[in-house]
């Protein structure tokens, strides 16, 4: 669900279906949440009943997923994981977020061809799977060609969730999956962990459930998308969710209304999720006639070559303009770029940099190779030179100062190069994508508080090259994490397909250094691989 | 793929070592004009030795992408350069250790074998090479 007067647009579990307003047994105590420690006795005083499994692995979202997928193929079994999650299956969020901002089941997502999820290998790709099989050269083509004289292949979000459902069921993912809210992990005196697990009303005959575990891991995801703090106070000043919108919501009814009443649509933003909405607007103009008028909010305008830090004139640390071997393509606004790093990050040589750098030397090449930007792919090109031409889209380039009501419509006043101007439109679709502090993670709010976990150069959570959360040993046990809470790391791609599959990698060559499972070297690998693709339980 | 410059030169040494050894001691005796397996393996080394100096070469181009990328499309294509190089060693009789027959290296021999072994090379390194290797491809194509 999602409250709409809250500030993340994330979807949040509802409170009441977690935690039950009668009290029952089995709660948490203060003395548990003041100590960092916590002994098998103080849990159990609290009539919290433990449940032992060496491995749990909070979250449940793909991140939780590949983790697993890689340790089931390195010959764990389900019986010694467990998944603690609120999610149903884990790309339920990702479907939810990317449907509403636009890319539907047969659209295709940003993800290179080789970025499985369901697939550690990465073979055959998405592209190579859809080009034999309805035998598409097509397809092949643009594979072959790609990025030179063909957009990059993307696969289809359906294909996407189709091949993680079925590989879902082929590690029996469900055997694991234990439904529930989890807000604290604390390390237990002796070695290993305790997570607490607040399960559904009525799963449970005890509030909590503390689950003992040697190594935890934890994929929570992105703390919270914020929206930005103007739209939010005149969401809440005008009481008004219908014509400004977080494009991570639900909005349907937006394009309904622009279908039949010409309108005006203010749209923020410069990155990939603003690309999609504007697809969508544009194709509903040329599909059902609507006669949307589009203006289009930069508060950066990319005019040509550029890197994180902006245009190549624009100030950057150490003086000068873009370097030569540093600066992306752009025009008309926007940063091009085919994914949402450079391509090298995931096994090439901005990874093999990025490991070696530390604190602010790699902040810097964060930011280096950084900024808001979005492929260019023909299409879009196409639709926004009509636009253009035909006078129904057009660029401002400012921040807004404030926003008020006139009538059903807001007037903003954008701050520009030239001034204060005023511009009145009927919506708004922000398209920003702010992102929350970690601390507003509860979870990771404790950890930080109580678990020994550190922030890292960028602000997430410090893990060392192995994923491991920097301070939070705890005995023989460890704690790993990935995903967009450790964006800043040592390998910078982390809140991406690949990213989680290359975290999951080094978590699994971890764990089988302290004997959690086998090696997965080139003959377990191949037969694992023809597993896999027969679909036979690993 | 992406690898580093590390990687790269590591991934060709282990390619022609195996795809190239093993297609070349099949093909040799079938190919035209007859040359000798000393032959062949010969130029097989002088495309191995001088692929490390082209992937120096590529090194420094990539540096000028952004992505720090090789398209999968260069993969192939390169061969025409490589091809032509070593071709033009040959027929100047500039690849030491061969035993160079009067009428030179017969052309079609070495176009079959080096056009064979380029083609299944960089087929493998594309995806099936990710099935024994999973660290592989995050490793920047290293291989040890």
């Amino acid at each position: 669900m999602i409250d709409p007067s809250a500030a993340s647009v994330v979807p949040t579990t509802d409170p009441s279906t977690y935690l039950p307003a009668q009290p029952i047994t089995g709660d948490l105590t203060d003395q548990m949440l003041e100590t960092d420690f916590w002994t098998d006795d103080l849990v159990a005083s609290a009539g919290i009943p433990i449940v032992d499994v060496p491995f749990v692995t909070v979250g449940g979202g793909i991140g939780s997923f590949v983790t697993v997928d890689y340790l089931r193929i390195a010959g764990v079994p389900t019986s010694q994981m467990r998944v603690l999650s609120t999610l149903d299956f884990p790309w339920q969020t990702y479907e939810y977020l990317t449907r509403v901002s636009q890319v539907p089941r047969p659209e295709r997502i940003r993800s290179d061809s080789a970025s499985r999820p369901d697939n550690i290998w990465g073979f055959p790709s998405y592209g190579f799977a859809e080009g034999v099989k309805k035998f598409n050269p097509k397809v092949l083509w643009q594979l072959f060609s790609e990025p030179i004289f063909a957009d990059y292949y993307t696969p289809k979000a359906g294909n996407v969730f189709e091949q993680l459902e079925r590989e879902s069921k082929r590690i029996n993912y469900d055997e694991m999956l234990v439904k529930g809210l989890v807000r604290i992990v604390r390390r237990r005196y002796g070695g290993g962990y305790f997570t607490i697990l607040t399960p559904p009303a009525g799963a449970s005959a005890t509030k909590r459930v503390a689950f003992r575990s040697q190594y935890v891991h934890l994929a929570v995801g992105y703390p919270g998308l914020k929206f930005l703090p103007e739209l939010q106070r005149y969401r809440t000043e005008n009481n008004d969710y219908q014509h400004i919108v977080n494009a991570y919501e639900a909005h349907e009814h937006v394009y309904e209304r622009l279908v039949q009443k010409p309108s005006t649509v203010l749209v923020r933003g410069g990155g990939i999720v603003a690309s999609r909405i504007l697809q969508r607007l544009m194709d509903d103009r040329e599909k059902f006639g609507a006669q949307t008028n589009i203006v289009h909010l930069f508060r950066t305008y990319i005019t040509g070559t550029n890197d994180g830090y902006g245009n190549e004139s624009d100030p950057r640390p150490g003086g000068g303009r873009t370097r030569v071997t540093m600066r992306r393509r752009g025009g008309n606004g926007w940063a091009y770029q085919g994914f949402n790093y450079p391509k090298s990050v995931w096994g090439g040589q901005l990874k093999a940099q990025v490991r070696n750098l530390e604190g602010e030397e790699r902040a810097e090449l964060y930011k280096r190779m950084g900024g808001t930007n979005t492929p260019w792919r023909k299409l879009w090109q196409k639709q926004m030179n009509q636009g253009r031409r035909e006078g129904w889209y057009n660029c401002v380039v400012g921040t807004v100062d404030a926003m008020e009501p006139s009538g059903d419509r807001i007037v903003n006043h954008v701050r520009t190069a030239h001034g204060v101007v005023p511009i009145e439109v009927d919506f708004v679709i922000d398209c920003t994508g702010l992102e929350a502090d970690i601390a507003e993670h509860r979870l990771l709010k404790d950890l930080l508080e109580h678990g020994g976990a550190s922030r890292n150069p960028v602000g997430r959570l410090n893990v060392d090259r192995s994923f491991e959360l920097i301070g939070t040993g705890s005995g023989n046990g460890a704690m790993y994490a990935s995903g967009a809470t450790t964006l800043g790391g040592y390998f910078p791609g982390v809140d991406t397909f690949l990213g989680l599959q290359v975290a999951a990698q080094e978590i699994y060559l971890d764990l089988n250094k302290r004997g959690f499972c086998k090696k997965i070297g080139p003959v377990r690998s191949t037969v694992q691989w023809w597993k896999w693709l027969a679909g036979s339980t690993p | 793929m992406l690898p580093t410059l590390n990687g790269r030169i590591q991934t060709r040494i282990f390619m022609l070592v195996v795809f190239g050894g093993l297609i070349t001691l099949v093909l040799t005796p079938m190919l035209p004009g007859d040359p000798d397996y000393r032959t062949t393996y010969l130029i097989l080394a002088a495309v191995l030795v001088l692929g490390i100096v082209w992937e120096l070469v590529y090194h420094v181009i990539q540096q000028f992408r952004w992505e720090k990328d090789w398209p999968t499309m260069f993969g192939l294509i390169t061969a025409l350069n490589e091809g032509a190089l070593v071709w033009l060693l040959l027929d100047l009789e500039l690849v030491p250790g061969i035993d160079y027959p009067s009428d030179g290296v017969p052309f079609w021999a070495f176009f079959i074998d080096f056009t064979v072994i380029w083609l299944v090379v960089w087929i493998w390194t594309n995806g099936p090479m990710r099935v024994p290797f999973i660290r592989w491809r995050f490793f920047g194509g290293r291989i040890v």
